[in-house]
């Protein structure tokens, strides 16, 4: 290991500009990284082009990059939890792309791994597989979906160390450990840094090698709807 | 219309009967979330959420709430023994290889050959799809629980669907607040009238022929 990857949050900031394609872990809220999208928000950040699984809630995680109106298109699976990122896309303010949350997983895994796409038979049938590439493998068919990757991704993780190695916590985990893979550049926002070596090998779910930086959390800064 | 509560709660307690010992099933949000209430403690079960957890467990007591603990509508649980986390591409595997025995979900329209429409209203309502074709598509089992009509009483089941499918001919049985429907080869089967409803009453609700 030849680098300590903790940085201050500032030069973390320093890879998210105007129009940065940012891929982001979470599942509505749950496991959003809470000071990385502080930090973009105070920074004045806008123009983005976001990827991940939902618009979270309209002051609770991702979502408040659509209610501060920083975000210009967004790949993702479902919006319905953020009535104002679904009156932005029908004014034409942000321009949306759906996936099937299946083959979206599995198009940012296939970007963190190297791979060109993946083959999926979810939607044929459907609005969803129009105009889509498809193909016949042994007889079946099967949508040719293409890898995502980004240029940033942010991550929200338990614990990390100084070499980037990460463990989630509980159903925070979703969507965090592909995107931790599937960008340029990865910045992992952790709960707890913990010295190199305290981390069990066997639990380590996203290996360091995929990380850049890693910066302390600050912690939830919005209320859960089921507090409200 | 909108169900009253009454309503909602007998149609998750008639959905219940439908989960089997030993089943792996996935709940949509809304009154397929209420089902897990009717299960019997002794029965065993496990409940899949889709953002990762499998052995999903009742809601937490006021102030033991784990803000990362939470199923796929948001809302904080708890696990059972043998429960696992795990990310959203092995949530979404175990539905892709066919390893749900049962998901239970909402809809905007069922068709009489099991087509399932819950995800777009073209131009009104464009939610996204989230995991409802995954879960529609690849579950070996599929039960709609729903309105039997919509907010000005037209029928929601129909013999074709109108609006954009979720999956064409997934869904096997119908539970609505006044009537159970099974999805056969060669039509709705009309299995019960739920109380106070008539027959009568039923057949005008539907949009598609019944057999009884």
């Amino acid at each position: 290991m030849d680098k300590n990857k903790v940085v201050s949050m500032e030069e973390a900031l320093n890879a998210i500009k105007d129009e940065t394609c940012l891929m982001y872990g979470g599942f509505g809220g749950v496991g959003n990284p809470p000071s990385l999208i502080q930090g973009i928000l105070d920074k004045g950040v806008k123009g983005l082009h976001l990827i991940g699984n939902d618009a979270g809630f309209p002051e609770i995680g991702i979502g408040r990059l659509f209610t501060a109106e920083r975000v210009q298109t967004l790949i993702t699976s479902h919006i319905g939890s953020n009535p104002i990122a679904g009156e932005q896309m029908n004014q034409g303010k942000i321009r949306v792309t759906f996936f099937p949350q299946g083959t979206l997983a599995e198009k940012i895994r296939a970007g963190g791994v190297g791979l060109g796409g993946i083959l999926v038979d979810v939607g044929l049938g459907t609005i969803a597989a129009m105009e889509k590439m498809t193909t016949k493998v042994r007889g079946k068919e099967y949508i040719i979906e293409p890898a995502l990757t980004g240029e940033v991704g942010i991550v929200y993780a338990k614990q990390g160390d100084a070499y980037g190695n990460l463990v989630f916590d509980k159903s925070a985990r979703n969507f965090n450990p592909m995107v931790a893979m599937a960008s340029n550049l990865t910045i992992a926002e952790v709960e707890e840094i913990v010295p190199t070596g305290e981390l069990d090998p066997e639990g380590i779910i996203t290996p360091g090698i995929f990380v850049n930086y890693v910066v302390q959390s600050e912690g939830v800064n919005w209320p859960w709807h089921w507090e409200t | 219309m909108a169900l009253g509560d009454v309503e909602r709660q007998r149609i998750a307690r008639r959905a219940a009967l439908e989960i089997k010992e030993g089943m792996t099933v996935n709940l949509g949000i809304g009154i397929p979330t209420l089902v897990a209430d009717y299960i019997p403690a002794e029965q065993s079960v496990m409940f899949h959420a889709e953002n990762g957890i499998l052995g999903v467990g009742p809601s937490p007591e006021t102030g033991k709430e784990d803000e990362n603990l939470c199923n796929a509508g948001g809302f904080p649980v708890t696990l059972i023994p043998g429960a696992s986390y795990f990310d959203s591409t092995l949530a979404f595997g175990m539905i892709r290889r066919g390893l749900i025995d049962l998901t239970i979900l909402g809809a905007l329209e069922v068709s009489e050959k099991g087509d399932l429409a819950n995800w777009i209203v073209p131009g009104k309502k464009v939610p996204g799809m989230g995991g409802a074709i995954d879960l529609a598509q690849k579950s070996r089992r599929v039960i709609v629980l729903m309105n039997h009509t919509d907010g000005k009483g037209r029928p929601k089941i129909v013999s074709t669907c109108s609006l954009p499918l979720t999956a064409p001919r997934c869904v096997h049985l119908i539970i609505t607040e006044r009537a159970v429907i099974e999805v056969q080869e060669d039509g709705l089967a009309l299995k019960e009238v739920l109380s106070p409803y008539s027959l009568q009453e039923v057949v005008k609700a539907t949009g598609a022929p019944l057999m009884y």
